[in-house]
């Protein structure tokens, strides 16, 4: 909503500065977005005429005009302008005079002939593009003829005015009218509001003779109004009124349209001035669409309508979609003469389906779908009668149509007074409080002890109970008010879930072993499922789809991390970021039986990582690339991070996005917690990766389940703990996890550690064979173990190697 | 034999004075001072002497002895130090070398303003609630005051699953469904983050973006305590010089509502580009929970009242880091993500 300041000055006293005037409405929750002056740095231009334009004698495409300012003196001009003609009226900077951007004009020379100042085009004034025609935005400025010689240009054109730009929450469409917006005014600065005075006179003729209203369906269409005016002349509008509908963002057309519009932007009611003559038999029929029809509407686009979309007909025909757009069969042209103006009320949920439906958006239908005032109908359309006598020469019919078959009652509410402070924590006096309602015209109309009862005025649907009218008064008397306390209730305790917490450590954790958390978008591309080399019934190809997407891009909701992450690095990679380790910590979302059988999907969160390039590497230590035990280590950690101890990693060959001989389920506890490994060297391809990139996911809610176990401490060893080293060499296939086991089952408690410090594999040992070396660590936690002991237990586990895996010793 | 002592002495002296070594100290040593040393021969003859001569003599022999001893273990300790600051020199490694490197890791910018919150929240006894990003109808719009064409829906481009389910487009639905939990405790006292969705995208939008909720219930809680919630909030995670105002707004599950701001942290509230001149940015929007929502929570409007706020995580981060454009967050670029 935008509104020329000095129109909202005509109704209501306005005695401060527009910045001021901003501020405070923005502080009452009626934003003023942004203040326009119109007055772009204009001085010393005039209203001119030119008494003669002819061809530059030296100069194709410029014309030397004579010009003046009152009649008698004449300026010399030279003009580029392609539609500059003798006769017209110009705005005419003077010599000295100064244009917006700090352009002076001098005297000056061009093709040899003095040109004693300049004809302004709109763009050299800085005028808004609304009111102009193409002819206009081209060339000079071409004024009505009727301007008067020598006026200031910046009067002419009410150049020294400003607009105020509104951004109006949902609930405040009142403001979609001047006056409603001088009624908040009024209120916030202690004034009363001036309304237009609608007087006019009537002749003779009835409108009952002429014109029959009826209402089909009272239910969509509440009250119909209408009027009718004859000997309409139609021609421009005069400048005030173009000017303030320019303001307002909207082109003149001609008086009779501007008239309904200038209206509709004053009292906020939507008007339809329809040519009488194309209205068969004058009569006006409110009803829904029937089945197949058609309307061409004004922006002459035909439309077929759906049944329940309100039309305005005649007996014969559909003549506009209620509330929304006219029909191009009634349209007033420059030939109409007698009009019929509609003011109505519609229902403002059908007017939001039909311009939904119809994607039609109108000045109109953005007021009846917020709902207008029910009150003004009939106001709204005398206004319009009156406006067409004085600026049209129409002749009004006697008597109006007021098709009103249910009429509204007002809302009533009753507010304890109390209440006020009770829910702002304020200290505001019950007279302030009955003082504020009373300048927003909510008039008290019972008072029982500190109960009052209120009748809303019927501009404002949007207040509907007590905690509205808090709100009023909060708002009038000022948010900054409201004091700052903190609740003083029972005390409760700030925490986290079990499963919150887990969420965190897991993310520190990761960090901590440098990787760099993202987060990707929740929808993915379906395209990702072949280039993921997904099987046919994978179940991740049920990816849930949003009916409306922004794009295919972001068609599906993800099933798994790894499009996020991959498209990650690729992006990374394109900006010569090539070694990377990032993870994200989010959600997967699998249908699980919905729709059908489920009221939601289900949403699960998933630790997804991903690593490729080097390690961090210095000038002392060679770089080194990741690896699948680079990865391994970080998720050994975070386990060991969570206290998990009962983990297995088997060979993973089934997933179809690892490679099948460089990857592992993840078990712990006996439950699969992910796969990790290297990527398929054809996934990796499929997403224009470099070589070797590594990957896992893991699920969130088995490490939930396990992995919070409560720490506990165990005694220091006292007694000294030996060390044995055990170079095994065995044949390549056998892994190292069985010969742990071994070791382990064999050593029993006495061996307290196991590490591996060696794998080697070359001409040193037989083909086919490696060689593994262990680190043993044997501790007691009584005594001091003794030689004899530790060998005992060093060759047992020596033979039982040997007996299972062939393992020897190497020499 | 006094002069001999007197000449041993000065001998000594002046071969310990130049000895460069330890080497060569430990074999002045045994010339002078050892077994078969000078001063031990000398010491020998004492038997030849009177026995009036003899105490002199042994004591002056004495005094020599104990001199050179501590010349010697004097001279020792020199060059022993020398000898170490030699070696030590020899040691010297260039200090502007990089020292070893270790990847540093790093949380998403969101993740730590969302942790922050958690932290100042949870020090004011809220708790951290959460609920489903694909959300229904019914949480998402109608259990908050939003019925099927209510003209507020405009307000919220919505991505839908189905005619019946949504992706949440705001963290609000976690009201109803903490109501519903817990009701009819008292006192409610509840922050939620995480991700919300809207059909928009450019510099200040993005489809997927995440907001933190907040939601307070008890008996007699006012919009005052709201206001200084957030205070505390704005200052804790702003600066304690920040200011927070309120201006009257629009929610369809709140009422009053107010739309808040924080004073500028660039120009101190002064105005400057990044704030349009106002010296205030905004940040969150909030209100009294609307009767209609305590009763969709199970709650009775006219025993309880309680407070809410939504605020976009990404819009504090944009603020609190300086971040200029939204989608910066979303694209992962690693040189983005690691200056934070």
């Amino acid at each position: 909503m935008k509104v020329s300041f000095k129109w909202l000055q005509e109704y209501v006293d306005i005695d401060i500065t527009p910045e001021e005037l901003a501020d405070r409405l923005t502080n009452a929750g009626v934003t003023v977005e942004y203040i326009e002056y119109l007055n772009k740095g204009i001085t010393g231009v005039v209203v001119g005429e030119v008494l003669e334009a002819v061809k530059h004698p030296n100069a194709e495409k410029l014309s030397l005009c004579q010009v003046t300012t009152d009649g008698d003196n004449h300026f010399q001009v030279v003009c580029g302008a392609p539609n500059v003609r003798t006769g017209q009226k110009i705005p005419f900077a003077l010599v000295g005079a100064e244009l917006p951007g700090g352009l002076k004009i001098e005297k000056a020379k061009l093709r040899g002939t003095e040109s004693q100042g300049m004809i302004c085009s709109a763009q050299e004034l800085g005028i808004k593009d609304e009111g102009l025609t193409a002819d206009q935005k081209e060339g000079i400025l071409d004024l009505d003829p009727a301007a008067p010689l020598g006026v200031d240009i910046i009067e002419y054109l009410r150049l020294d005015d400003c607009v105020l730009e509104f951004d109006l929450t949902p609930n405040r469409s009142d403001c979609l009218s001047v006056i409603n917006i001088a009624r908040e005014v009024a209120a916030l600065l202690g004034k009363q509001v001036k309304f237009p005075e609608i007087k006019f006179s009537e002749i003779d003729k009835k409108i009952e003779d002429l014109a029959q209203v009826e209402i089909k369906d009272s239910n969509l269409c509440r009250r119909y109004v209408a009027k009718v005016v004859e000997g309409v002349q139609i021609k421009p509008s005069p400048q005030w009124l173009k000017h303030k509908l320019i303001c307002a963002g909207m082109r003149p057309i001609n008086n009779v349209v501007d008239i309904t519009n200038y209206v509709l932007m004053e009292m906020g009611q939507p008007l339809h001035a329809f040519d009488y003559n194309y209205l068969s038999a004058g009569k006006i029929i409110v009803r829904k669409a029937e089945k197949g029809e058609k309307i061409t509407t004004l922006d002459e686009n035909e439309r077929e309508l759906k049944e329940d979309i309100l039309l305005i007909t005649d007996p014969q025909k559909a003549v506009g979609i209620a509330g929304v757009m006219g029909g191009l069969n009634s349209e007033v042209t420059q030939e109409t003469t007698t009009v019929l103006i509609e003011s109505a009320y519609f229902n403002p949920n059908s007017i939001r389906k039909t311009s939904t439906n119809l994607g039609l958006r109108s000045e109109a239908s953005l007021r009846f779908e917020k709902g207008i005032n029910i009150e003004t109908v009939v106001d709204a359309a005398n206004r319009t009668a009156q406006l067409l006598a004085e600026l049209a020469d129409g002749k009004v019919l006697k008597g109006i149509i007021d098709n009103y078959p249910n009429p509204i009652e007002r809302t009533i509410i009753k507010l304890e007074l109390t209440k006020v402070n009770e829910v702002l924590g304020t200290n505001i006096e019950d007279q302030q409080i009955k003082e504020i309602l009373s300048s927003l015209n909510i008039d008290i109309i019972e008072e029982i002890g500190s109960v009052i009862t209120v009748e809303i005025p019927p501009y404002r649907p949007d207040i509907t109970i007590a905690e509205d009218l808090v709100e009023e008064v909060a708002r009038l008397s000022g948010y900054d008010k409201i004091p700052t306390t903190l609740p003083f209730g029972a005390s409760s305790k700030g925490q986290k879930t079990l499963e919150q917490k887990l969420r965190d450590k897991i993310i520190d954790t990761i960090a901590a072993r440098g990787l760099t958390e993202v987060i990707n978008f929740s929808f993915i591309n379906k395209t990702n499922f072949d280039k993921l080399l997904l099987s046919p019934e994978d179940m991740r190809r049920q990816a849930i789809p949003v009916l409306n997407p922004l794009s295919e891009e972001q068609g599906y909701m993800r099933t798994t991390l790894f499009p996020g992450l991959l498209e990650t690095l690729r992006r990374n990679i394109n900006r010569r970021s090539e070694n990377l380790g990032i993870f994200e910590l989010g959600k997967i979302y699998l249908p699980q039986g919905f729709p059908e059988k489920s009221i939601l999907p289900l949403e699960k969160w998933i630790l997804g990582i991903a690593l490729r390039g080097e390690l961090a590497s210095n000038w002392q230590d060679k770089t080194q690339p990741v690896d699948f035990y680079y990865l391994k280590g970080i998720v050994e950690n975070l386990l060991e991070q969570l206290k998990i101890t009962d983990i297995l990693f088997k060979p993973c060959q089934d997933s179809p996005l690892y490679h099948p001989g460089r990857s592992a389920y993840v078990y712990v506890s006996g439950e699969i917690l992910g796969i990790i490994g290297e990527i398929h060297p054809q996934v990796t391809d499929n997403y224009d990766l470099p070589a070797r990139n590594y990957a896992a996911e893991l699920d969130v809610e088995v490490l939930l389940k396990l992995g919070h176990g409560p720490i506990k401490f165990k005694q220091l060893p006292k007694y000294p703990a030996v060390h044995r080293d055990l170079a095994l060499v065995v044949k390549e296939e056998i892994t190292s996890s069985q010969l742990m086991e071994v070791i382990r089952t064999q050593g029993g408690d006495l061996l307290s550690d196991v590490t591996i410090f060696d794998l080697y594999k070359g001409n040193q040992i037989a083909l086919d064979y490696k060689s593994l070396a262990f680190a043993l660590t044997f501790q007691a936690e009584d005594r001091t173990l003794t030689d004899k002991e530790i060998n005992d237990i060093h060759e047992k586990i020596q033979k039982a190697l040997a007996e299972k895996f062939q393992a020897s010793l190497r020499s | 034999m006094k002069e001999q002592l007197e000449k041993i002495k000065l001998e000594a002296k002046k071969a310990l004075d130049h000895a460069k070594n330890i080497e060569e100290l430990n074999d002045l040593k045994v010339k002078y001072l050892g077994k078969k040393g000078e001063l031990t021969q000398v010491l020998r003859g004492m038997g030849q002497l009177s026995a009036e001569e003899r105490p002199i003599i042994g004591q002056l022999a004495n005094e020599v002895r104990d001199e050179l001893n501590a010349i010697l273990e004097e001279q020792m300790k020199l060059i022993k130090k020398a000898e170490q600051k030699q070696k030590l020199n020899l040691e010297t490694i260039d200090i502007t070398l990089p020292g070893k490197s270790f990847s540093r890791g790093t949380k998403h910018p969101l993740t730590q303003v969302i942790e922050e919150a958690k932290q100042i929240f949870m020090g004011l006894g809220f708790q951290i609630a959460e609920g489903p990003e694909i959300e229904t109808d019914y949480y998402n719009f109608e259990a908050l005051n939003l019925p099927k064409d209510h003209p507020a829906r405009d307000m919220q481009d919505t991505f839908y699953i189905t005619p019946e389910v949504v992706l949440r487009t705001h963290t609000s639905p976690v009201q109803v469904r903490s109501m519903e939990k817990l009701n009819p405790e008292v006192p409610v006292k509840i922050i939620c983050p995480g991700k919300v969705y809207r059909k928009d995208d450019d510099a200040t939008h993005s489809p997927m973006f995440h907001q933190i909720e907040g939601l307070v219930i008890d008996h007699g809680i006012r919009m005052s305590d709201l206001k200084g919630v957030l205070l505390v909030f704005a200052q804790q995670m702003f600066g304690s010089d920040r200011k927070i105002r309120f201006r009257p707004s629009y929610f369809p599950f709140t009422e009053p509502s107010a739309e808040v701001d924080v004073s500028c942290g660039i120009c101190s509230g002064n105005g400057c580009k990044s704030c349009s001149y106002t010296g205030w940015l905004e940040i969150l929007g909030s209100g009294m929970v609307h009767p209609n929502v305590l009763k969709y929570g199970g709650y009775d409007p006219t025993k309880v009242t309680g407070f809410a706020f939504g605020m976009g995580v990404e819009r504090i981060a944009m603020l609190k880091y300086g971040i200029t454009d939204m989608r910066l967050l979303f694209e992962n670029d690693i040189r983005f993500l690691q200056q934070f």
